[in-house]
């Protein structure tokens, strides 16, 4: 992908607890910007700044190794969110 | 009561056939098909464009074929059972209330509790000797493998980004390539998701027509063909918010996209400045309401994307929709005081 298809903070709340990790590679499997790659059986992150924190490796991680503060990252939906005066912007309004 | 027999019965065979037991899928689009994903493309009723979920057939698929899972929206369905013609399988579609399964993924609604749900409503364990499921990768935001395997005992293999490379991966034995896992966000895609927003802005696109009508009739008296003149900015704005910010997106400069907006909104300010006749305040007031559109609608953008995240879209709102709110107040007065002091 482009350089400059990256966005503020990307992969910022991004943590990987690599003494958890049991090396399955879900998280390689199901990470739509390859941010990590797993090696003698431990992940690692080796593209944080592609990570648009969808929350794929964390739902995924059966050894609860990953966590990270997923949403969807619209802008329509966080201002829908602040008028309802909700700060959790948990769901969007399409669909 | 004297004695419970629900363990009993959560053993036997269901004495119902299962309810989402359904039938077979034809691969092949009929003209109808094609007229509703080029409706909903242009973003016309695509809140009600969905299957009814359940297990169906695709070809003829017997106790050791592949079940593929995905979501209830019809296009999505559509898209799919295109890709699988010549393929034996089951395909699983889920109750998604019409959603696509990235986005609803990103709710839950494509997720664990409705995958499990759905496994034992279409008693797909009866169905199949096998016990895996392919799902989209896209899906595991919402589905957790582990827990799918513990409640049904089905493992959950997650299978390429994009279904038109299925038959590849399944050929490979469900291996998938570096590029099948990556999501891409190339102009096409783009501007297949640019078509949908800018039919969303029809309606306030048509409230500004009236709002710049009723302004001539009060400071003119009348309504002239002028009204295109005035118009035409504003029409321009939107063409660009909507469709030209998608398209340049990587090569417009910043990484904040109300800074991409602005910086696309310029040319037109520039334009419209230059061709039609204005006085000072009237011009003061377009540019502002230009930029302030096309920086709005570029920000908006942030949730057709693959690649933004809810903390970056969150501190972008915060700092840019004040200046974007001040601009299109300022631009309103300005446009508003220009027409009556020329």
């Amino acid at each position: 992908m482009r350089y400059s298809m990256r966005y503020f903070l990307n992969g910022r709340t991004l943590v990987l607890d690599s003494g958890l990790c049991n090396g399955c590679r879900r998280c390689e499997e199901v990470c739509p910007h390859a941010v990590f790659a797993v090696k003698n059986r431990k992940a690692r992150v080796v593209n944080r700044e592609a990570c648009m924190e969808c929350g794929a490796c964390r739902m995924n991680c059966a050894a609860g190794a990953i966590s990270v503060s997923s949403g969807v990252g619209c802008a329509a939906a966080v201002v829908s969110a602040m008028r309802r005066g909700d700060n959790s912007a948990a769901s969007c309004g399409c669909g | 009561m004297a004695q419970c027999d629900c363990g009993k019965s959560a053993l036997a065979p269901p004495l119902q056939p299962a309810p989402e037991r359904r039938g077979r899928l034809s691969t092949r689009l009929t003209w109808r098909d094609i007229a509703g994903g080029f409706r909903v493309r242009c973003g016309f009723g695509r809140d009600n464009y969905r299957v009814a979920p359940g297990l169906y057939s695709i070809g003829t698929p017997g106790a050791d074929s592949v079940v593929l899972v995905t979501a209830n929206y019809k296009l999505t369905v559509d898209t799919v059972r295109r890709e699988l013609a010549g393929l034996d399988a089951w395909l699983l579609i889920l109750d998604t209330k019409g959603v696509n399964v990235w986005c609803a993924a990103g709710k839950g609604t494509f997720g664990t509790g409705e995958l499990v749900r759905s496994i034992q409503a279409s008693g797909l364990a009866q169905v199949v000797r096998h016990r895996q499921l392919v799902l989209p990768q896209l899906g595991a935001t919402g589905v957790a493998a582990h827990e799918v395997k513990r409640a049904t005992g089905f493992s959950v293999h997650y299978g390429p980004v994009r279904i038109r490379d299925i038959s590849t991966y399944l050929a490979a034995k469900k291996k998938a390539t570096p590029e099948m896992r990556r999501v891409t966000f190339n102009w096409k895609e783009r501007l297949a998701v640019a078509l949908v927003e800018i039919t969303g802005r029809l309606r306030p696109a048509l409230i500004a027509l009236a709002a710049l009508a009723a302004l001539q009739l009060v400071s003119t008296g009348g309504i002239t063909t002028h009204l295109a003149a005035d118009a035409a900015p504003f029409l321009a704005a939107l063409l660009t918010g909507g469709i030209l910010v998608p398209l340049l997106l990587p090569w417009l400069p910043s990484r904040s996209f109300a800074v991409k907006g602005a910086v696309a909104g310029l040319p037109v300010v520039a334009v419209s400045l230059a061709s039609i006749p204005m006085g000072r305040l009237e011009a003061l007031g377009v540019g502002l309401l230009v930029t302030a559109i096309t920086s709005y609608m570029a920000l908006m953008f942030t949730g057709s994307t693959t690649f933004t995240n809810l903390s970056g879209v969150r501190l972008e709102v915060r700092r840019a929709l004040p200046p974007i709110i001040a601009a299109a107040g300022a631009g309103a007065v300005l446009r508003i005081a220009g027409a009556f002091i020329r």
